[in-house]
């Protein structure tokens, strides 16, 4: 499993393995919204927080079609499941190399786009909180659609649609915590429910992607 | 140390091959023969759990098995090393002679990107010795392979079965294995029309 996780995080740092796209995008998609809203420094900090929460969710989607369908095509993925790998171990460090190659720079990399967008000074601490514990449900669900479209040629399309509805809940809460720490309430509550979400997916989704990688490969 | 008792095998909805048994000791070879479509991949994705079989019985474990299909499960963006030692992790095994077996030693540190077809063949089948699983399922192993290679592969296989372990083997080259026994796939050919399948259920249990 840790040469799984391992060699996973190596394919994407190696030359077309995708590390770095996410963020770019991120960046990218972040820096846009200020020339589309236009420069009113009070607009941009209301909506900032989702702004961020869902530039976050559409980078994160651009890398996921990789997680699965390249080990499809060159036989890789059989031969894992024919290991003393189980599935579900599998699916776990697929998902959690995703987190490290996507997520954990996005969270980073929110703290001073919050900054550019104007964000108040109290929101920084809470943004990277909800993004670093937001992004590891959004990984793993992300992995439990990938698992689905395994099979499908060019299911890149499929799959976001797929899994955004997905998204909705992590969306909610995580843009939340951002917005009641701005307005001065407490985000704790919030925090609380999507800690809660992250670790409701981290036991769930093994399991469910490993039937439906199952059932893909037969 | 392997029997396959009456086994049904399933290629997507349909029943191609029915009532498939045969009996291994440890050392034996056996060559699956048939014409092109007649389910010798197939009965080799059953055996190895890919697919799950709606009747019948292996012996074997999971465990004991190693499967080798028509890809090689080669990360191009990664070299040859990095490649054998990524499946000496998944396998916990890192026998020391893989390269020189499989005649890979100059190619260490290529990218596999780069390697030829038949090269990169090698180093599919290097995954069968690191696993040091003793039952191998190979399917047309020799594909790409140079009359060179066929013949050392012919050697790695007579190796494996003379130290005790077992080789199932797709193949329509004639390979010079002295113990192996030969399987005509055609020979179980499941009657046609026989639409009663049991397991339209993609959850089915017993695939590995």
């Amino acid at each position: 499993m840790l040469a799984l996780f391992r060699r996973d995080i190596l394919l994407a740092v190696r030359s077309g393995g995708g590390f770095g796209l996410a963020l770019a995008f991120f960046l990218i998609l972040v820096m846009l919204v200020p020339f589309g809203v236009g420069p009113d420094r009070a607009v941009l900090a209301r909506i900032a927080p989702g702004i961020l929460w869902i530039g976050a969710l559409l980078a994160c989607l651009l890398s996921l079609d990789r997680v699965f369908q390249l080990d499809a095509e060159d036989g890789t993925l059989e031969a894992l499941a024919t290991s003393p790998v189980p599935l579900t171990g599998l699916v776990s460090a697929k998902a959690a190399a995703h987190w490290i190659t996507t997520g954990l720079p996005l969270t980073l990399a929110s703290a001073p786009l919050g900054y550019l967008l104007g964000l108040p000074t109290s929101g920084y601490l809470w943004l990277v909180a909800s993004l670093g514990t937001g992004t590891v449900a959004l990984s793993f669900i992300g992995t439990f659609g990938a698992a689905i479209t395994v099979g499908i040629k060019r299911g890149g399309l499929l799959l976001s649609l797929l899994v955004l509805p997905l998204y909705i809940p992590t969306l909610i809460l995580g843009a939340q915590v951002v917005t009641r720490a701005v307005s001065g309430q407490s985000p704790i509550a919030s925090l609380a429910l999507l800690s809660g979400l992250t670790l409701l997916t981290l036991a769930l989704i093994p399991a469910a992607a490993a039937m439906a990688l199952r059932a893909n490969m037969r | 140390m392997m029997t396959v008792t009456d086994l049904d095998c399933l290629r997507g909805q349909k029943r191609v091959l029915s009532g498939v048994s045969f009996s291994l000791a440890a050392g034996d070879c056996l060559i699956l023969r048939g014409p092109n479509g007649a389910g010798k991949t197939t009965l080799l994705r059953t055996l190895a759990g890919l697919s799950p079989a709606p009747r019948g019985t292996v012996s074997a474990t999971p465990d004991d098995l190693v499967y080798t299909g028509h890809l090689d499960a080669v990360k191009p963006q990664l070299t040859v090393t990095e490649n054998l030692t990524f499946w000496q992790g998944i396998y916990q095994n890192a026998p020391a002679d893989t390269l020189a077996r499989f005649d890979l030693h100059e190619l260490a540190e290529r990218p596999a990107a780069t390697l030829s077809a038949g090269q990169k063949r090698r180093l599919g089948l290097a995954r069968l010795h690191v696993s040091g699983r003793r039952i191998w399922l190979l399917d047309e192993p020799t594909t790409a392979l140079d009359a060179d290679h066929v013949a050392r592969f012919t050697a790695i296989l007579t190796d494996h079965c003379s130290s005790g372990g077992i080789a199932i083997v797709s193949t329509h080259l004639d390979l010079d294995l002295s113990r192996a026994q030969t399987l005509n796939v055609a020979d179980f050919a499941a009657p046609n029309g026989n639409g009663s399948s049991t397991s339209d259920d993609p959850f089915l249990q017993g695939s590995y």
